[in-house]
């Protein structure tokens, strides 16, 4: 019998069975025989590790199934500060991210449509899609550096500062003693000085390579009467040196800008210093002055912003994350677009409806369902979100960048090994995925 | 043991092996094994992190110097890479552990020891006690037996300097804590940065926290607080903690300031004090550093790089003490093969066989200095060997889910500690109730 119907060729096709039973019993071998390699994969590699997570949820740390432990795991799960930071960090990522891929892909395959050179911008567009998510994360990680050395973003923004507010000569330089004073940028001699004083004015935490060549040996000027003189210097020596004392050794810092400020604190005179380090301000009335170095010297250059610092990671990861959607986006939804009735279109632009009108009444409605689907897809794939995550931030923000997918990886397997907890975390991911995957379903249904 | 940091010592063993490869020139011969032991028979499966691009190559020495008195033994090595504690959790968990397994934890091994899954290896007791001092035997012990051997170690109480950035400063490598704040001043006036720290990795803080307290209070108390029989919120965390607030909280010295610091990880942190032009002048990390050192930068041995030990803070016994991470060996099973393959492990030809080849340091007392191929390789290894006092990283010895977790627990709250360094209370606090839930 059953070998009749695994052999069901045309002479059994031309002559039905009487009763139709084993035709029917050979029809359902047949399929479960087709279906049971795909049936065994499934049940191997979805239900079994399905219903053990399930199960493995319950029970504690270690071994194959630990000691029972009931909803201790859950509980874990919605106390543990790490955890829930991931939870909330996965409802911003929900918030935020469906609606910009999707309103980014309709605006792109809005705009293709009317470009020239449409098809390179679309590649572009969609080009981070062909890149997997790891290395879009290590890529994105390394333009996020703060270093403007390392970091390209960083690099654009110091270019850009470098115009308006240019680094000063001597930016690492700090005073040597504590007479010369930090005033609103500037260093102030707290001493006072008088014409025929001397103004000694050292500085130190300047690299050997920083020092320009042109320097020499620092040399302290003779007081001349009238004349308020001094110098500008690198007080360091290998070992330290003196402090505050012109040492054999210690070179002198030419072409800084010294400026004298009277007893107001106005400047009145403004001179650069040679390579000797020393400068001379002549013929100053008498008086109480100090001696400053302006604040243009020491001026920082772009530190660069710390996008992978604490208060940036959430922001740079979905940045990054949408950069890569965006294309996939645009490509499903320029694909409702073109199967759209033209003639919809031109009965609108005909009704004299303005371009946006059409764009709002007749485009947006008539594309929902493609619109639809981005937004659940995308739904889902932010509810799972990990790999980027995992490659993008620095291991000392994973606290604060955390989501579910990571935490469950980093509890059950990055030195936790806490299957038990890692279980849970799994199973309520799951659970958050469920309603959305129905919904999707339904739609399916609907749609077909 | 994270992805990174396995991959950073393999990376360093790698490089150190390929360093020294040319200059292996002293090379002291084994003396030969009279007779051969044909009995023993079989076939052990181990799992390891080493793969072939690491240190599968030098295991497999080690495993050829077994077999010249044991033929008949043959041991199946499985090169795991970085996922080796998941892998290995997986399958005891699964029922099926390999007969023997190299775990970088403690804290593991004797999670595995009070679950009943290892073997004891009590028999390889008179072996070991020849071989090592008696703390290397305490290592592998937990609740009074002995479950594990120590067969590879690195120093940790390692500090690496930049040459030509302390004659700079004109400085030489200081000897106390309070020297190592006073040339890090120095170092600061002459225009480099005295401290390069990998805050991105939380272990770099950890270690640099338990070298301050191990040699502030000593190897006893060190592991009374490993095995949490002190609590973190104890007056002598508060000193370490304080002491270390002087290097880390001192912000402009560091390279990258704090916010810097915080992203650069172990790499960034060794190729910012060795790169051209250093952006700092020291680091405070292992014997693996060196490594790093030869791949990623042009600083010559000598010249361009060299070490000191971790400066003494309270004078006394444990000043000059070791702490180490390394590979723990241990047995899932029990055969005369087995027995035979630990017993041969803790002898000096099975260390030698390694040592020679670079990028591996020891506790055996009977592997000479010389065995070493270079002056730097000698000066971090020949410590472990001879020091007085080891302890092992603490961070290592506590439960994973404490002390091991990727920007979690321990390491996770360091990180926290690097960003606001005079909050010592509130991290007291946040250390004591992570380590109660993991301790639990």
């Amino acid at each position: 019998m059953t070998a009749g119907g695994i052999t069901a060729e045309p002479p059994v096709a031309a002559a039905p069975p009487p009763s139709g039973e084993p035709g029917r019993l050979g029809r359902y071998l047949t399929s479960a025989i087709f279906l049971a390699p795909a049936l065994f994969m499934l049940g191997v590699w979805m239900v079994y590790p399905a219903v053990y997570t399930i199960i493995r949820s319950f029970f504690g740390e270690t071994g194959f199934l630990g000691h029972w432990v009931g909803i201790d795991n859950y509980k874990t799960l919605f106390t543990t500060s790490t955890l829930t930071t991931a939870i909330k960090n996965n409802a911003i990522w929900v918030a935020v991210v469906p609606a910009f891929v999707t309103a980014l892909g309709l605006i792109f395959a809005v705009l293709t449509e009317r470009v020239r050179w449409a098809v390179a911008f679309k590649t572009v567009v969609f080009l981070p899609m062909a890149i997997s998510a790891f290395a879009t994360g290590v890529t994105w990680r390394i333009m996020d550096q703060q270093d403007p050395g390392l970091g390209a973003i960083n690099a654009l923004g110091k270019t850009i500062s470098g115009v308006f507010s240019p680094a000063g000569v001597l930016s690492t330089a700090s005073p040597s003693t504590s007479v010369l004073q930090s005033s609103g940028g500037a260093l102030v001699l707290k001493t006072p000085t008088h014409p025929g004083g001397i103004a000694l004015l050292g500085l130190t935490g300047i690299a050997p390579d920083q020092v320009p060549k042109s320097s020499a040996q620092a040399v302290t000027p003779p007081p001349k009467p009238g004349d308020i003189e001094g110098v500008v210097w690198r007080d360091f020596k290998p070992g330290g040196g003196k402090v505050g004392v012109v040492e054999k050794g210690e070179l002198g810092l030419p072409g800084v800008t010294v400026e004298l400020r009277n007893a107001a604190g106005k400047t009145v005179k403004t001179t650069k210093s040679k390579p000797d380090g020393s400068f001379d301000f002549s013929n100053v009335p008498a008086g109480t002055y100090h001696a400053a170095i302006g604040a243009q010297t020491f001026a920082k250059p772009f530190g660069g912003f710390a996008w992978l610092g604490p208060s940036l990671i959430v922001p740079s990861l979905l940045i990054a994350y949408i950069w890569i959607w965006a294309g996939f986006a645009m490509v499903v939804i320029g694909a409702g677009l073109a199967s759209m009735p033209r003639d919809v279109l031109e009965a609108a632009r005909t009704d004299g409806a303005t371009e946006w009108q059409t764009f709002r009444r007749v485009t947006v409605p008539l594309l929902a369902p493609v619109l639809s689907v981005v937004f659940i897809t995308m739904i889902i794939n932010v509810l799972k979100v990990f790999d980027i995550v995992f490659a993008l931030a620095p291991e000392s923000e994973y606290a604060r960048a955390n989501v579910i997918a990571l935490a469950m990886y980093l509890t059950a397997f990055q030195g936790g090994e806490n299957f038990g907890v890692g279980s849970a975390i799994a199973v309520f991911l799951f659970l958050l995925v469920i309603p959305v995957l129905a919904l999707n379903i339904r739609r399916f249904r609907r749609e077909s | 043991m994270t992805r990174a940091r396995i991959a950073v010592v393999l990376a360093a063993a790698v490089a150190t092996a390929l360093l020294v490869a040319g200059l292996a020139g002293a090379r002291t011969s084994t003396p030969a094994t009279a007779h051969q032991n044909l009995a023993v028979k079989g076939t052990i499966t181990f799992d390891g992190i080493w793969t072939a691009s690491s240190g599968q190559k030098q295991f497999a020495d080690v495993i050829a110097a077994f077999n010249k008195t044991y033929p008949n033994v043959h041991v199946n090595y499985k090169p795991v890479g970085n996922n080796l504690p998941t892998v290995l959790a997986t399958s005891v968990a699964g029922g099926h552990p390999p007969d023997m397994a190299d775990i970088a934890q403690p804290g593991t091994v004797a999670q595995l020891a009070k679950q009943g899954k290892l073997k004891p290896i009590t028999y390889a007791k008179s072996v070991i006690a020849a071989n090592f001092a008696p703390a290397w035997r305490q290592l592998g012990t937990y609740s009074g037996k002995l479950y594990a051997l120590v067969f590879k170690a690195a120093n940790k109480s390692v500090v690496w300097y930049n040459v030509p950035a302390f004659k700079a400063a004109g400085v030489t490598p200081p000897k106390t804590f309070s020297q190592l704040l006073t040339d890090a001043k120095t170092i600061k006036a002459s225009g480099t940065p005295a401290y390069s720290i990998g805050g991105a990795d939380g272990w770099t803080l950890t270690d640099m926290f338990e070298n301050i307290y191990l040699r502030t209070f000593g190897a006893a108390k060190y592991d009374a607080l490993s095995q949490h029989k002190i609590k973190w919120t104890d007056p002598s965390v508060k000193t370490a903690l304080t002491t270390m607030a002087k290097v880390v909280g001192d912000t402009s010295n560091v390279a990258g300031g704090t916010s810097g610091a915080l992203q650069y990880g172990f790499n960034d942190s060794v190729t910012n004090a060795f790169g051209t032009p250093p952006k700092a002048a020291m680091v405070f990390e292992a014997d693996f550093v060196g490594g790093v050192i030869t791949s990623s930068t042009k600083a010559k041995a000598g010249t361009g790089f060299n070490t000191f030990t971790w400066p003494a803070i309270t004078p006394g016994p444990d000043a000059g003490a070791v702490e180490i991470g390394g590979d723990l060996f241990v047995t899932f099973r029990d055969n005369p093969a087995i027995e035979a393959f630990v017993k041969f492990l803790a002898t000096a030809p099975a260390a030698e066989a390694w040592a020679k080849q670079g990028g591996f340091g020891t506790g055996n007392k009977n592997v000479p200095s010389t065995i070493y191929p270079d002056a730097i390789t000698r000066a971090t290894e020949a410590p472990i060997g001879t020091a007085k006092s080891v302890v092992f990283d603490m961070s290592d010895e506590q439960p994973p889910a404490f002390g091991a977790t990727t920007g979690q627990g321990e390491w996770g709250i360091f990180q926290t500690f690097l960003k606001s360094p005079s909050n010592v209370a509130g991290i007291q606090k946040q250390l004591e109730t992570a380590a109660a839930a993991a301790y639990k």
